[in-house]
């Protein structure tokens, strides 16, 4: 019988183990659903490591998937952070009652533009969405007038873009908001007869720049970034900004919150006042992210076209519709 | 090994066995039966959210021209891919088990070794070589250089026993070289041909990455996109249902089409070594097909992987990131593996030792969960530790219940084989000894089965370290294996960092598959 204990109490050590060991990890600092991207979390996340000493575990996903996540899991979330790329997933979050109020000396960091009039959560960083075309198959006159034009027939199999990516759904949810549902389904309709799906924005401007394809909705950074490395992916690669007000000149507000059921209440407010404070905001302005940055009186990379430059249209962050935009992909079979 | 097994079990009257086992088995029994049970689930679950969901909301989100689209994609691409593999399999089975090809040893392993690569990497070092590569062509090209040894393996395992008897009465019949092929060889690589079509084909199914790189929607892409539009919406579910309706089908059909015909010697005797056919001229012309299958499926992928390292330089090699990354990974393959084969243990004994109906409905359980995607069972254990156990949500425990449940059948194939190989004989004497039943249990049977657990526990380890949905979907916070950390920089097109990750999972593979090639060996006796 000596044997069959042993072995029990091995087993049992080891299940107690599984079970107890990422209990005990929460415990210590705090746990960041991150749906940026991971290296700009990730510099964050040091730097505020550095300064303050608060451990922070980042865990990695995209804006939809944590905000749905987030809801599922309720008042149970391992999260005390929620930071996103775009504004839709923060409003499914704060809709389902689960932010804590943003800190006000927080708030106050950032323009009243780039924050929720609740006050749940607060604009961390922005993108401009943009047409990514290659110069050397599409001349600047030929281009689109405005994102609409995509559904016109002339365009089919010439542009290309991520539609199972957040960026892309926060971008028809501005357009869902600014046209209204039916004008969005039939543009919808109109792209999955004209477009060419690729997975992830990245892979758009890749294969815009060996001109696989023409042109592709994406967002302004992913450009900057490559340029900034080797430029082996955007050497052909040109950006149009639409502006006009025009639903193509979208400007998506990146987000974070504190989750009202965080047990770390504080450590958490810390770090979000971080990330919208000098601290975080210098990383956009030196880092390798080209994101723009949104703190009062902080700037944004100079390579950038400035934010008031680009005649976004007006978009009430805090009402885009991220459900009905799933829905609507559904739909039309793009998703 | 079969046939020792029905030796010692005939040399016996039926009584003096079920009276031995009599104090053992129930306690077995409802380990298998709870294992099964916990099998199960996921499968239950599907079943479960559909009723729920209501039939108006599901055949909305079924019956829709994107599922169509779906199914069309993944068919063609099964149909397509299984033949072709086919095809290659034999001759390159054919080649290097029954012919004087130079180096016919060294093909054969350099027949299994795409396995040690994971079928990511493969369209990664594709995708890096012909950038423009993409659509179903692409996804067959890709998905044969993957797969195929799943097909080369038993094809040439069973190649190598068949009794040449048979062929030579079919010659001195008057048959032609290719006509005995055609009409006596082939018939009899049936069973081997059939078992491995059906793993191609549930590969297929399961697998997400390699789709990714070369932008090819199937049914495994789409529920991994609405998982990442809506977490755990119903229309991820109910893709997941057609997914694994579409499992429940391959598993079908390879029962009709297996058939039953007898397949083994009849008579006395036992079969010659078969001669090997003289190539003579042909030598060269035969030499390009492994050549140039190996260049294909080994050369692509070291090829891009080391143009990458040099073009990374030493910048890549983030020693701390990689650090944790592989011992990650290391922990989730060796602990995944160690659950797995404890929960095979109990079935894996009984299918040895007390055969019968019930056995195999449980085993047909497992077998069936096991053939299930990983991103439906992830899915599943999300949602259920989310709405009903949240203590175990986001728990090592969790994912490590995915892992054993996805690969449990690798684990018991193992086990059995050398459980078959332990004498009943010892776990008798042990008991009259005096010592308690499940004691005596382990101190004879289980340590003997040690090799085939470890090769088991080794085959588990090789599909837990190259996972990667079930993986991103249930890891516990803070968790990156080394699938991970390369599907987030090749995400990122940052194919430079993501190579030293390529690397070392496709080097930590490598053994693992060599073990499999030799256990195939040993299988066939040879």
């Amino acid at each position: 019988m000596k044997y069959a204990l042993s072995a029990l109490a091995g087993a049992t050590a080891l299940a107690i183990s599984l079970i107890a060991g990422p209990a005990a990890a929460e415990n210590d600092g705090i746990i960041v659903y991150n749906a940026q991207h991971e290296s700009l979390a990730k510099e964050w996340a040091e730097g505020f490591t550095k300064e303050t000493g608060i451990k922070v575990t980042l865990r990695n996903g995209g804006d939809s998937d944590f905000s749905n996540q987030i809801v599922a899991e309720g008042a149970a979330s391992p999260a005390d952070v929620f930071l996103t790329e775009n504004s839709p997933a923060m409003v499914l979050v704060e809709n389902a009652g689960l932010f804590a109020p943003v800190d006000a000396d927080t708030l106050a960091q950032v323009p009243q533009d780039y924050q929720a009039s609740s006050g749940k959560w607060v604009g961390i960083a922005a993108r401009s969405t943009v047409f990514a075309y290659n110069k050397t198959k599409l001349s600047a006159d030929k281009l689109p007038k405005s994102l609409l034009d995509l559904a016109d027939p002339s365009w089919k199999g010439r542009w290309a873009a991520s539609p199972s990516g957040a960026d892309f759904q926060a971008i028809v949810s501005a357009l869902l908001q600014l046209k209204g549902e039916a004008a969005t389904a039939d543009w919808l309709k109109a792209m999955k007869a004209n477009f060419t799906a690729y997975k992830g924005n990245s892979t758009v401007m890749k294969a815009v720049n060996a001109g696989e394809i023409e042109g592709g909705v994406i967002y302004h950074y992913y450009y900057f970034g490559d340029q900034a490395k080797t430029g082996e992916n955007s050497k052909n690669v040109e950006l149009h900004y639409f502006k006009n007000q025009d639903p193509g000149a979208f400007v998506s507000v990146s987000g974070g919150g504190v989750l009202a059921s965080s047990k770390h209440q504080k450590e958490a407010q810390a770090f979000l006042k971080w990330v919208a404070g000098k601290g975080g905001q210098e990383v956009l302005k030196n880092g390798q992210s080209f994101e723009y940055a949104v703190g009062k009186g902080a700037e944004s990379n100079p390579k950038l076209v400035p934010l008031t430059d680009l005649q976004a249209p007006k978009v009430d962050a805090a009402t885009l519709n991220s459900k009905k935009v799933t829905d609507l992909m559904t739909a039309a079979g793009l998703l | 090994m079969q046939s020792a097994v029905d030796l010692a079990r005939s040399s016996l009257p039926s009584k003096t066995r079920r009276r031995a086992h009599r104090r053992v088995a129930p306690s077995i029994v409802t380990a298998a039966v709870l294992v099964s049970l916990l099998a199960l689930v996921p499968l239950a679950f599907i079943i479960w959210i559909a009723v729920q969901t209501g039939w108006e909301t599901v055949s909305a989100l079924i019956f829709r021209p994107r599922v169509g689209e779906l199914l069309v994609n993944t068919g063609l691409l099964v149909l397509l891919t299984v033949p072709i593999a086919i095809v290659l399999s034999v001759s390159l089975a054919w080649l290097t088990e029954r012919t004087d090809l130079p180096g016919a040893r060294l093909w054969a392993w350099l027949c299994v070794a795409p396995l040690a690569i994971p079928a990511f990497v493969h369209s990664y070092a594709w995708i890096t070589i012909l950038p423009g590569l993409h659509g179903l062509w692409a996804g067959v090209l890709v998905s044969v250089i993957a797969y195929f040894p799943l097909l080369y393996l038993p094809v040439s395992a069973a190649l190598r026993r068949l009794d040449p008897a048979l062929e030579d009465a079919a010659a001195a019949l008057g048959l032609g070289p290719w006509r005995v092929f055609r009409r006596v060889v082939l018939p009899q690589l049936r069973l081997a041909i059939c078992g491995g079509s059906l793993l191609v084909g549930l590969h297929l199914l399961a697998e997400y990455g390699l789709y990714v790189f070369i932008r090819f929607d199937t049914f495994t892409t789409a529920i991994v996109d609405q998982f990442q539009s809506t977490f755990n919406g119903p229309a991820a579910n109910m893709l997941a249902g057609v997914l694994v309706s579409c499992c429940f089908v391959l598993l079908g059909l390879e029962v009709l089409v297996r058939g039953e015909e007898r397949y083994a010697r009849v008579g006395s005797g036992a079969a010659r070594h078969q001669p090997r056919a003289h190539l003579g001229r042909a030598t060269i012309l035969c030499l390009l097909l492994p050549g140039i299958t190996t260049l294909l499926t080994i050369g692509v992928p070291f090829i891009t992987i080391g143009r990458w390292l040099v073009a990374g330089g030493t910048e890549v090699w983030r020693f701390d990131e990689i650090g944790l990354a592989l011992g990650q990974t290391l922990f989730l393959a060796l602990a995944g593996a160690l659950l797995a084969t404890i929960a095979a243990m109990p079935m894996a004994w009984i299918s040895i030792r007390a055969p019968g109906p019930l056995q195999r409905v449980l085993e047909g359980c497992n077998y069936i969960v096991g053939s299930l995607p990983g991103v439906v069972i992830a899915l599943a254990l999300v949602t259920i530790t989310v709405r009903i156990a949240l203590p175990l949500y986001q728990t090592l425990f969790t994912i490590l219940v995915a892992y054993a449940l996805m690969f449990l059948p690798r684990a018991l194939v193992s086990l059995r084989a050398s459980i078959a190989q332990a004498p009943i004989e010892l776990e008798r004497a042990a008991s009259s000894l005096g010592r308690a039943p499940l004691n005596a249990l382990w101190s004879t049977t289980i340590r003997l089965s040690a090799p085939g657990a470890a090769a088991g526990m080794a085959l588990v380890a090789l599909g837990i370290m190259n996972e990667l949905t079930a993986t991103q979907m249930l890891a516990p916070n803070g968790t990156r294996t080394l699938a991970m950390a390369f599907w987030s920089y090749s995400g990122e097109i940052d194919y430079a960092s993501a190579s030293p990750y390529a690397f070392i999972m496709v080097a930590m593979s490598l053994p693992l598959t060599w073990l499999l090639y030799v256990q195939s060996k040993r299988m066939a006796g040879r």
